[in-house]
């Protein structure tokens, strides 16, 4: 993606990343470089003391404009553990409901020494105008907007596939489910093909997937056993009930027996496949709880993962 | 570029770090990636017991700010309980004493140890906090402009150089 200034409004000068919004774009080698700082911070977690004084000293305001307690909290861990000063904003109920601009909200925070903003908003772009405005030394990064990208949940699923599966170019990956409304698998599918996967499938009811999908570079099956023959990874998506507007399903119950991963389809997988979940999960709606508590399934590792990942970004914007 | 005898100067550091551990049972910590190759070299040679702990201190360098997260980064990785532990810290070469600084910094945060030496091949002066080492390779003076860099060929031999910077 390009700005009209015509270069990756993400990247600075020198092409370090100076803001994380979108996956769209970003080049493989930022993306392995995120990857591989992750890793430093995996082990921090199992020390006595769990923080290093990378960010002593900045303040990082959470500012969400839209509920979410896994994401705001994930972040939150991540920018104590850099010793960061952490600020949440629940924006909701404060400033935009008198009635204040988004970007009159940035100017007033960036006015009480704010260095870097973590936005989560129900509009697509919402991110990529705050950072269009913010001062120089300000980062911003997407922590999910409207159905447009959430860039940290692909890079923790794409550290989590890594971790299991190592050579991304041998892969198989089905992404399955509300593909329509589902922002995180945007950034999935651009990741993915990004670092070199040769096959990314998406499985999905003609209702909930977006016209000209197929332009991601994916092959589309709307019959799930189908789909997910022969594939190394399997990429639920959470239904997102409360996106849903008009009849775009007959039922969940109906979509379960169609659409939601039981281990008699997951046996269609490779027998080593990794069962992935961005979570809050909708059990016996998109997955049967055999399978999100069995052998297969990495969802609760992808958690512990994300916050060594939200790390790596957080350190790297700060130092460029 | 002149270059020194690395390995003379490697027997000289073990001889001197073997007198001070006599009768105790200490643990090696390297800072990558240099003094990782010598804690192991001098694991060997003193017959240390216990694995090599390796420190990669980028998380706490005092420089961060102004030049950013080192891109090679490696995860620190010490599989004993620092909490009363007898430290060796290794490095190659000691200059401003930041890095063992935050070197130190970093194995506090895993516990707190009995007591931390620090051993190392180079002692290039040019002290901007007061540490001092506990053993020495060898003291040597070089301007400013010069950098001492240890590297180690495929048969694990040592090797040290004296290079013009490239970063003034």
């Amino acid at each position: 993606m390009t700005s009209e200034f015509g270069r990756n409004p993400q990247l600075n000068r020198n092409g370090e990343l100076h803001h994380l919004l979108s996956l769209e774009g970003l080049p493989r080698a930022i993306i392995e470089r995120i990857l591989a700082t992750a890793d430093g911070f995996i082990n921090i977690a199992e020390r006595e003391v769990k923080n290093v004084p990378l960010l002593r000293g900045r303040s990082v305001f959470n500012l969400f404009f839209e509920h979410s307690t896994r994401t705001r909290t994930t972040f939150e861990i991540a920018a104590r553990r850099l010793s960061a000063d952490v600020f949440n904003l629940d924006i909701m109920r404060s400033s935009t409901a008198k009635g204040e601009s988004l970007l009159d909200t940035i100017n007033n925070l960036t006015a009480m020494q704010a260095e870097m903003f973590v936005v989560r908003h129900a509009t697509g772009g919402a991110p990529h105008l705050i950072a269009r405005h913010v001062a120089p030394h300000v980062h911003v990064i997407n922590a999910g907007d409207g159905r447009h990208a959430h860039p940290t949940q692909g890079l923790l699923d794409m550290y989590t596939i890594r971790h299991y599966k190592t050579d991304f170019s041998q892969l198989t990956v089905a992404i399955v489910g509300d593909v329509l409304h589902s922002r995180v698998a945007r950034s999935q599918i651009h990741a993915l093909t990004t670092l070199g996967v040769p096959e990314v499938r998406v499985i999905a009811p003609k209702t909930l997937l977006p016209t000209g999908i197929e332009r991601l570079g994916v092959r589309v099956f709307n019959d799930m056993r189908e789909g997910l023959r022969g594939v190394d990874v399997v990429m639920m998506l959470r239904l997102q009930n409360e996106r849903m507007q008009g009849a775009l399903l007959p039922s969940t119950q109906e979509y379960f027996k169609s659409y939601g991963l039981t281990p008699e389809k997951l046996s269609l997988a490779k027998p080593d496949a990794i069962v992935m979940h961005p979570g809050p999960m909708n059990r016996g709606v998109e997955i049967d709880s055999a399978v999100a508590d069995g052998g297969q399934a990495v969802i609760l590792p992808q958690v512990t993962f994300g916050i060594a990942v939200r790390m790596a970004v957080m350190a790297m914007l700060a130092g460029n | 570029m002149i270059e020194l005898d690395a390995e003379a100067v490697y027997r000289s550091l073990a001889a001197r770090l073997r007198e001070e551990v006599i009768g105790r049972d200490v643990r090696l910590v390297g800072v990558h990636t240099g003094g990782v190759w010598l804690a192991q070299r001098l694991k060997a040679d003193l017959k240390v017991p216990h694995e090599v702990g390796i420190l990669d201190i980028s998380f706490y360098r005092d420089d961060f700010s102004r030049s950013g997260l080192n891109p090679s980064v490696k995860p620190s990785s010490i599989a004993f309980d620092v909490e009363g532990a007898d430290i060796v810290l290794v490095d190659d070469v000691l200059y401003t004493g930041r890095t063992v600084r935050a070197a130190m910094n970093e194995l506090f945060d895993y516990g707190r140890p009995a007591r931390i030496d620090l051993a190392v091949l180079i002692d290039r002066g040019g002290r901007e906090l007061p540490i001092a080492p506990t053993a020495v390779g060898r003291r040597i003076e070089v301007p400013e402009e010069i950098s001492v860099v240890l590297s180690r060929d495929d048969d694990g031999r040592l090797h040290l150089t004296l290079e013009q910077r490239r970063d003034i």
